[in-house]
């Protein structure tokens, strides 16, 4: 296992009589060993906090050593382990000293939990980067090929993630070496270590020069990709991507795309899935031409694949294929060798399918221009409108700006009328959540007077939902439609259906009306909100249901800023005043707090400070800090703070009084 | 513009309808109603992919039928005519054809099993040919991918119709008196095996359960197998374990490995005791656990039988992968510890008591009832009282603190109650010990006390040290800064 730390290591040699003796390592140590594991994590995770304590020299001396010497314990203390000493080089005493960290690190990338031994690997990685080029020579390299070289798979495994971070600065002797040891692993016995290998070959390709990579990679990657584990194959079609971005276009046709061919019909699913999921960096990789020769066609046997999982992930790059296909050409290619798929797929018998094509297949109006969309993609957007699965409907409507900018929204909106109506009525409340969501989308493409006439209903029946979420979801979308179509619109139809909910029988649809104000009174100005909105909050003060009562004190704590003088003094204080008093608990502490605010908000009134400082004024929530009991504790801290600052003194002066 | 026809429907289709009327219901439905809904799926083989219409099979006349001399050409053209495959996704396609394949693998399976003489050494190749077309297939993606094996219904194999009596010739095969290891070993090699265990992760508790025995019997014909067949399993494990988290086969390779541990030989190899420490142990972490405990802490048990002296690390193992948060499973290993117990040696006891009777201490004092009565149930075992008897000065002083402590606050009453009769049993084994922790009791909370707020100063001194550090350095910093921009300024 590892060697021994540095010269002259030892524990105790030095540092006996350091100024920090106060601390003797004994005592840190015997944490560190401490029975309860909790404490033990503790501790670990405060490694720094100790390291400082001792010093660098003693940290090197005797901290490191006994880290090495003891390192049986719980994997969760010995991943802090792991994550800690990656930032451990100053503490060590830097760069030059990085390589102390490494027999620790050294054992903790054998252990046989994957999570510690791969930020043990992720650790060295970093420190590596902190070696001088001799150093790593010296202490880094004879590590990594400790571990290439080790009895257990775990070791193995690690040593793959670490080649690529030395090769770059190593000799060339040495770099050969390195070579040697990866592809002895690219073909090792377990196949845990020929997946870590696959995984890694992408990136140890890059740092090779392009010799070595068509001499040595290739053959690696061929190999790898004809394993007989599909949970290898998979991972080098990985590494393909990395490896086609090196070669010239003529390597590629000849070293790689027999192999990249074959894992496109490769008879695991797992493998053409894969394929499918990295087709975008393929298409990229291998550039134009060989897409148009030979992915293409792939493509399209993945999107009849007999999967539906392989089916989906195809079907989700598409929108990505075809804006990455060149310009020119590019429509020809799309609607005689693409389009003709989708149609199909249009009717997948998996939803799955279905649901992935809904999501991207807007994007293809854009790319395909004003006449195709209206000849080709409209018919299949009204009949995705139609689908049976309520997601790809909802798909279809949320994607809906990409069309708008194409063709304008209006071809759609006979066929979205019924389907925004179903969507709304949805048994799931995921789905109405998620089409509440698009109707300030909606209103904006089909205008006021569409809105008024056939979705307004909606907007309105979604505010008695049986869920809560839907509810205050319609709420927030009340707010952003007034934003949207003014004041004038919310005084004339959304205010008063708002209003008269507050005689329901049901106290949930009262403080629906509650939270409706609370969302509207902003947008719907000052004017609304104390001639109509606030005489409706103060009646509903004598709710017999405390939660409106609470709520009641909320709103108008919310709706203060918007009220004057005489509102406030007049009528919210006297009913907040009543509602302190309430014999429920909440009703009287959020009453209390309602006080506090509008106690403050009265007072700026008094005395108005420019208008370029109203918006620094304390925010209602802030309040939570300010109840009674915890002022005798901040005052001081307050004091400090307020004398810069005129309005806050004078908050802090309204506070001592109150008290 | 004509494109292609659509592939042949796969699995999910039918049950997104199930799913969607089940959900009329609104909020949340019961994980479990919403999965009683997907019930009853079966699904296809991922291997017909754009496969054009096969030609109709033709019946071949009977065996029984034919001349002895004719009987061996005909048994191979049966055995041919087998390797045809039909979708079975497609409940109405060749009806004629796999009628007759159905007959005729029942008729294959009668003839090998009633006959004699007729497994010859020409006949091999054709018969590995035709299982293997029928049984080696990649398995399709799992339709739920969150499929719970404890509470879901598995998702069965289509073509079962034919795939059960090829299995079913298969060990027909097998175990037939005619069946020769030295001429099969030509076919059924390595490669044979590797795609054999990688059905185990078939989501068919039925197909499972063929494989289970077709591997036991490779195992027990093939000697130059077995290493290689261990050294799998021991892969599938690992990747269980460390990688997926996800292997339908788990319990059934195990229900193997149990019984070919019972037949290691002594000493036991290095690669076996490797095989316990570093597979089997770490395998009680896996989230599965409950699906496949019996038989872990079977073949664990095994081990021990075998040899005495690995006792200790895996005991040791097991308290090192204890389960935090996971009561169900603190039960498992409570239960998998009573089956060492049983077998435990005294001397061998005497080394891990320590280490274990302080986790029995957490355990019985646990706030989940049943982690705390499946512990506290040890002291109805009469060898492990036993055992507690003759080392009690050591057990006592760990157990006594917990013990003492739930006697007087555990919320549930029979736990309560079984604590009283443990410490009546261990105040009767040794009174005088007894008496004396209870005395010093109190003495020894307030000790433990006064640690933790001594631990408590340690850090918050060594924190008032890194900061004192972290300051000098920024002062440092500061003086040589203003020291720089004065030197500037002149």
């Amino acid at each position: 296992m590892a060697g021994a730390a540095g010269p002259g290591s030892g524990p105790g040699s030095a540092g006996r009589d350091a100024d920090d003796s106060l601390y003797p390592i004994a005592v840190l140590i015997d944490e560190l060993r401490n029975e309860d594991v909790q404490l033990r994590l503790n501790s670990i995770k405060k490694l720094s906090t100790i390291a400082l304590a001792l010093g660098v020299e003693r940290t090197r001396m005797e901290l490191l050593p006994f880290l090495t010497d003891t390192i049986y314990d719980e994997d969760e203390v010995l991943l802090a382990l792991a994550e800690q000493l990656g930032d451990f080089t100053g503490l060590v005493g830097g760069p030059d000293f990085a390589h102390c960290l490494l027999p620790p690190l050294e054992s903790l990338a054998t252990v046989e939990e994957t999570v510690v031994r791969d930020k043990a690997v992720e650790s060295l990685r970093q420190i590596s980067q902190e070696h001088t080029p001799v150093a790593l020579e010296a202490h880094f390299v004879p590590l990594v090929k400790r571990l290439a070289s080790g009895d257990w798979f775990t070791s193995r495994t690690s040593a793959c993630g670490l080649f690529s971070v030395c090769y770059p600065r190593a000799s060339n002797v040495v770099k050969a070496e390195i070579r040697q040891h990866f592809r002895s692993l690219c073909s090792d016995d377990t196949p845990m270590v020929r997946r870590a290998a696959a995984s890694k070959l992408g990136e140890f390709a890059k740092v090779l020069e392009l010799d070595s990579v068509k001499i040595e990679i290739v053959p690696l990657f061929i190999n790898l990709a004809s394993d007989e584990q599909d949970s290898v194959r998979l991972l080098a079609v990985e590494a393909c991507v990395s490896i086609a971005q090196l070669l010239s276009q003529d390597d590629l046709e000849v070293l790689v795309m027999p192999t990249l061919r074959h894992a496109a019909e490769d008879k695991s699913w797992r493998v053409r899935y894969m394929v499918a999921d990295k087709f975008s960096e393929l298409q990229k990789a291998v550039g134009p031409k060989i897409t148009l020769n030979d992915l293409i066609p792939a493509f399209q046997n993945l999107l009849k694949d007999c999967e539906a999982e392989v089916r989906a992930a195809a079907v989700h790059k598409v929108k990505e294929l075809c804006e990455n296909l060149p310009i020119e050409g590019r429509e020809t290619i799309i609607m005689n060798r693409i389009l003709p798929y989708i149609k199909e797929l249009v009717s997948d018998t998996n939803q799955h399918v279905k649901i992935a094509l809904a999501s991207v297949i807007m994007g293809l109006c854009t790319i395909l221009g004003k006449e195709n969309t209206i000849e080709h993609l409209l018919p299949l957007f009204l009949a995705q409108l139609k689908d049976e699965c309520p997601e790809v409907r909802l798909n279809i409507i949320s994607n809906l700006d990409c069309v708008n900018e194409v063709i304008g929204i209006r071809q759609l909106s006979q066929s979205l009328l019924p389907a925004i109506v179903e969507l709304a009525e949805d048994a799931k409340w995921r789905v109405r959540l998620a089409i509440i969501e698009y109707m300030p989308l909606l209103a904006g493409q089909l205008g006021m007077e569409f809105f008024d006439e056939k979705l307004n209903s909606l907007c309105m029946a979604w505010l008695v939902d049986h869920v809560y979420a839907i509810r205050e979801a319609a709420t927030n979308n009340l707010m952003k439609l007034v934003q949207k179509f003014g004041t004038e619109w919310a005084q004339t139809t959304i205010v008063p259906k708002v209003l008269v909910m507050a005689n329901d029988p049901n106290y949930l649809h009262r403080m629906t009306t509650l939270f409706c104000i609370n969302a509207l009174s902003e947008a719907c100005g000052q004017e609304i909100t104390a001639k109509q909105m606030l005489p409706i909050v103060l009646k509903m003060a004598g709710d017999q249901v405390a939660n409106v009562r609470f709520n009641v004190a909320k709103s108008l704590q919310k709706i203060g800023p918007l009220l004057d003088t005489d509102a406030l003094q007049g009528k919210v204080k006297p009913v907040l005043q009543k509602l302190g008093q309430d014999e429920d608990m909440d009703v009287k502490y959020f009453a209390q707090e309602a006080i506090s605010v509008v106690a403050q908000r009265l007072r700026k009134l008094d005395f108005p400070v420019k208008d370029s400082e109203e918006h620094r004024a304390p925010g209602p929530d802030k309040n939570h800090f300010l109840r009674p009991g915890m002022l005798g504790e901040d005052t001081g801290k307050f004091l400090s703070l307020m004398s810069r600052q005129h309005k806050e003194t004078e908050r802090l002066a309204w506070l001592l009084r109150g008290q | 513009m004509s494109s292609p026809p659509p592939p042949p429907p796969p699995a999910a289709g039918a049950a997104s309808a199930a799913i969607s009327a089940s959900e009329k219901v609104d909020g949340f439905t019961r994980k479990s109603v919403r999965k009683a809904q997907r019930q009853k799926r079966s699904q296809g083989s991922s291997q017909f992919r754009s496969q054009g219409s096969q030609a109709e099979l033709q019946p071949l006349p009977q065996l029984k039928d034919a001349t002895s001399n004719e009987q061996q050409e005909l048994f191979c053209q049966k055995l041919q005519q087998c390797c045809v495959l039909f979708d079975f996704m497609d409940s109405v396609s060749d009806l004629k054809s796999k009628e007759i394949k159905r007959a005729t693998l029942n008729e294959l399976v009668e003839y090998v099993s009633t006959n004699r003489g007729v497994i010859v050494e020409s006949a091999y190749s054709d018969i590995v040919k035709m299982i293997s077309a029928n049984i080696f297939r990649i398995l399709p993606p799992s339709d739920n991918p969150d499929f719970d094996p404890e509470e879901d219904e598995p998702t069965l194999e289509a073509s079962w119709p034919h795939i059960q009596l090829v299995y079913d010739f298969f060990l027909r095969f097998l175990e037939s008196p005619d069946f020769q290891p030295s001429i099969a070993k030509r076919y059924i090699d390595q490669k044979f095996v590797q795609q054999l265990l990688e059905l185990f992760d078939s989501e068919d508790p039925r197909e499972r359960d063929f494989l289970k025995t077709v591997l036991h019997r490779i195992y027990g014909k093939f000697l130059g197998l077995r290493a290689f067949i261990r050294k799998q399993i021991n892969n599938i494990f690992l990747r269980f374990i460390y990688e997926t988290e996800h292997f339908n086969g788990v319990a059934e390779l195990l229900e193997i490995l149990g019984s070919i541990i019972n037949g290691f030989a002594l000493p036991l190899k290095a690669e076996h005791k490797q095989f316990l420490m570093k597979v089997l142990i770490p395998m009680h972490t896996a989230k599965g656990l409950a699906l496949f405990h019996a038989q872990l802490a079977y073949c664990v048990v095994q081990f021990l039988e075998k040899d005495t002296t690995l006792t200790e690390p895996v005991i040791r193992g097991l308290l090192k992968f204890w389960p935090k948060t996971c009561s169900q499973k603190e039960v498992m290993f409570l239960g998998e510890i009573e089956e060492i117990l049983d077998v435990i040696e005294p001397t061998q006891f005497k080394k891990i008591e320590e280490p274990l009777f302080k986790q029995i201490s957490k355990c019985v004092s646990s706030s989940h009832f049943q982690v705390a009565e499946r512990a506290l149930y040890f002291w109805n075992n009469e060898y492990i009282l036993s055992l507690i008897e003759e080392n009690i000065d050591k057990i006592l002083p760990i157990m006594f603190a917990s013990l003492y402590k739930i006697s007087k606050e555990h919320w549930n009453q029979t736990i309560v109650a079984l604590v009283y009769n443990v410490l009546k049993t261990l105040m009767e084994m040794n009174g005088k010990l007894f008496d004396d922790l209870t005395s010093s009791y109190k003495a020894e909370r307030q000790r433990e006390k006064k640690k933790e707020l001594e631990r408590e100063e340690l850090w918050k001194k060594l924190e008032e040290l890194k900061l004192k550090k972290a300051l000098e350095k920024q002062n440092s910093a500061y003086n040589m800064h203003s020291l720089l921009s004065s030197t500037s300024a002149e």
